[in-house]
């Protein structure tokens, strides 16, 4: 479980994120989603502790994120950003394994995990020994997932994973990423800007415009009750090729 | 009695530094040169151990480096001591002067006969026709060219004050090496160049003296300076040396030794003796000048390496003391060398030797592997970055695993760039008598002979060319495969 409390964020005089009350249900998956420059990737790097909050508390799993306890949640938390930020010095399997290794865990139970790993992710086992470059947009984020979820973590953190990809790799990840999600009940947080994609992955969802929550609930939730004109206006501006 | 054999001993071992060998040095010039093999073939036909650091720089590095005890000797001329190292406006007697220098720890020997005035040149077909004899025929040309040394632009008894003096205007007066004046004055470059008036090339250039009719200078007469606590016998062996050149002599020393590009074959005919054999033959020498600039280049390199990336992972974080870390690194570059050096031989710790060069390089080394990795780093992505991080990597880890690895094309660059810049900045070396391919050069330079200029010049090139073509292999060895593949 996640649990923000009176969490804010400002960057010298302007407010990223207002202070913020925010629990998230242990299991689940839950959607954070608004438009560009609404706090979402800032509540999410909050999280992770890549940034500092400016007033409030984050809580995972009951344990205060903190500068002396940062290190060993990190390792408890699994993260995916948009361009899958692989480091391109090391293969496929190199960078899935580098956290594994750098913890001294046995070989044998490694390569157990990362034979796992890849076919829960459907990535080819015979592409692990190549680089980022010669990988394809859809395999680096699924490299990606591999490497958060490598030493099982109970926080999956996903920061738009898939914004960068063309629409049928789209729709084929986020058909896997719902099994992944489904399998493993994970607490995990997916930060994205489509409507659609949030209501297919997440049990629930968390609409945030300028820095404040607007509205949270399932998407039915916002479909048939929304909070103000804003939420109606974002569930329309989604416009689906019905209506082309 | 004893006792006190024992304690000279001691205070001579202490003073002259190294001990054992007698180390003559000597200036950047011929006659400088050939006074130095003198002193040396005296001192060893006295039963003497003596090593002869020859062109280690100009006055002040040579006095410098008596002074510390890096050298116990070399020749200097009276008109230089009382302008240059005593820096007094009077006219001093020789006996004034040796009382001036022995309270600063350091002998004189008696005259050695001739006298070594400053002089002006010119080619005597132009002087001839403008008719131009005597230096105050100049006020009435201030159109000529002058070409002047650097020294004699920034002594107290040159340009300036001998300017005023005769009241001249010159309009056009700028500084050209010694060596290569002459070949300027042949062509036209220049009209008039300051020389010494024992200078073999006045005769063989078919140059004139100009008149000093107002008597400014003041008089050059050559002697040795040496440390007050070298072995009594070996000041008696160079006093022997007084009264015994006169100009003539001495100009046709000068003369046989750019004739034949050998100092100490000069200093043998002076004693009558046979000269010994040239050591080895050119590629020997070549070889053994290589060795000695790869030396440097790798000593020098191999420091800045391990001093350098670290101060450049510091310098990638913004803030104060990056600021500062690369203005000073940005700063120590625009030393020019010859002044670097200067700056560093009257250090303790320092002196003439390869430490100091060494140092020199290292120092201007530095610049490219800090700038080059704290750029590296700093190019490195947020997203690789917030990755890392959030993997739960400690710092260090994040550094080793990550960032460095990332950046090692950058970095290696900049260690590339170093070392091809120090591979041309160690010829510098042989100023300070460390030897490598800068030895050729200088002596070249000092000859004006382009041959032995190109036997330092041509290895030097080609070494900057294997240096370039050795890290471009190393590239495969630390830059990752990753890092090498196209996109």
């Amino acid at each position: 479980m996640i649990e923000l409390k009176s969490v804010s964020k400002s960057f010298g005089a302007s407010i990223a994120l207002h202070e913020t009350d925010l629990c998230l249900d242990a299991g689940k998956t839950t959607a954070l989603i608004g438009p560009s420059g609404c706090g979402k990737s800032t509540l999410l790097r909050l999280i992770v502790g890549l940034l500092e909050p400016t007033t409030g508390t984050i809580k995972i799993e009951g344990q205060i994120v903190s500068a002396s306890v940062i290190l060993s949640l990190r390792r408890r938390i699994g993260y995916v950003i948009q361009e899958g930020g692989l480091f391109a010095h090391l293969t496929a399997a190199q960078n899935v394994l580098l956290m594994a290794k750098h913890l001294k865990r046995p070989p044998g139970e490694m390569h157990t995990r990362l034979r796992e790993l890849c076919e829960l992710t459907h990535f080819p086992e015979n592409a692990l020994t190549r680089y980022p470059v010669e990988l394809s947009g859809g395999q680096r984020q699924r490299v990606s997932l591999m490497r958060a979820l490598m030493l099982q973590p109970s926080v999956l953190l996903l920061d738009e994973p898939l914004g960068a990809l063309d629409p049928m790799v789209r729709t084929r990840l986020q058909d896997d990423l719902k099994e992944i999600f489904q399998s493993l009940q994970q607490t995990t947080l997916l930060v994205t800007h489509d409507m659609a994609e949030a209501g297919f992955l997440a049990s629930r969802i968390v609409l945030l415009n300028e820095g404040r929550v607007v509205q949270s609930g399932t998407l039915d939730d916002l479909r048939t009750r929304p909070a103000s004109d804003f939420v109606r206006d974002f569930l329309h501006a989604q416009r689906g090729l019905a209506e082309v | 009695m004893k006792s006190l054999g024992i304690l000279l001993t001691v205070f001579a071992f202490c003073s002259t530094a190294q001990s054992l060998p007698i180390v003559v040095g000597s200036k950047r010039f011929t006659e400088s040169y050939v006074l130095g093999e003198i002193a040396k073939t005296a001192l060893q036909n006295a039963g003497f151990t003596v090593e002869h650091k020859q062109g280690m720089g100009g006055t002040i590095i040579l006095w410098q480096a008596l002074v510390a005890g890096e050298i116990a000797l070399y020749p200097e001329y009276t008109g230089t001591i009382g302008e240059e190292i005593l820096k007094t406006k009077q006219r001093l007697n020789t006996d004034e002067i040796r009382a001036l220098l022995r309270e600063k720890g350091v002998g004189m020997t008696g005259e050695l006969g001739f006298d070594n005035t400053y002089a002006l040149v010119m080619e005597r077909d132009r002087a001839d026709k403008q008719g131009i004899h005597k230096i105050s025929d100049l006020r009435e040309h201030p159109e000529l060219n002058v070409g002047l040394t650097h020294e004699f632009l920034d002594r107290q008894d040159g340009w300036a004050p001998l300017s005023a003096r005769y009241g001249l205007q010159m309009r056009n007066v700028r500084g050209i090496d010694h060596a290569l004046g002459y070949a300027a004055l042949r062509n036209g470059s220049i009209d008039v160049k300051d020389a010494y008036s024992t200078d073999a090339r006045i005769a063989e250039n078919n140059l004139i003296l100009l008149d000093d009719d107002l008597h400014f200078f003041p008089q050059y007469k050559a002697v040795f300076l040496y440390r007050l606590g070298t072995d009594p016998r070996a000041v008696t062996a160079l006093e022997k040396l007084a009264g015994t050149l006169d100009t003539t002599r001495m100009t046709r020393l000068n003369a046989e030794a750019e004739r034949t590009k050998n100092y100490a074959l000069a200093a043998a005919l002076y004693f009558g003796q046979k000269p010994e054999p040239v050591a080895g033959q050119l590629a020997g020498k070549i070889g053994r000048w290589i060795w000695q600039h790869l030396q440097l280049v790798g000593a020098s390199l191999l420091l800045a390496i391990i001093v350098g990336i670290p101060l450049g992972i510091r310098a990638s974080r913004p803030g104060p003391i990056s600021d500062f870390i690369l203005s000073t690194t940005g700063v120590i570059q625009t030393i020019p060398s010859l002044a670097l050096l200067a700056l560093l031989v009257p250090l303790p710790f320092f002196g003439i030797g390869p430490v100091t060069a060494i140092f020199a390089l290292f120092l201007y080394s530095l610049l490219p592997i800090v700038r080059n990795t704290a750029t590296g780093l700093q190019d490195i992505a947020t997203p690789v970055r917030e990755s890392a991080a959030a993997l739960g990597l400690e710092p260090q880890a994040q550094l080793w695993k990550v960032f460095l690895p990332l950046a090692s094309r950058t970095i290696l660059a900049g260690v590339k760039t170093s070392a091809i810049i120090n591979v041309g900045t160690a010829t510098l070396a042989a100023l300070i008598g460390v030897g490598g391919l800068g030895e050729p050069i200088i002596s070249g330079l000092n000859l004006n002979d382009y041959s032995t200029i190109l036997q330092g010049a041509i290895p030097a090139a080609v070494l900057a060319l294997l240096v370039q073509f050795f890290f471009d292999g190393l590239e495969r060895v630390f830059i990752p495969k990753g890092l090498r593949l196209k996109q």
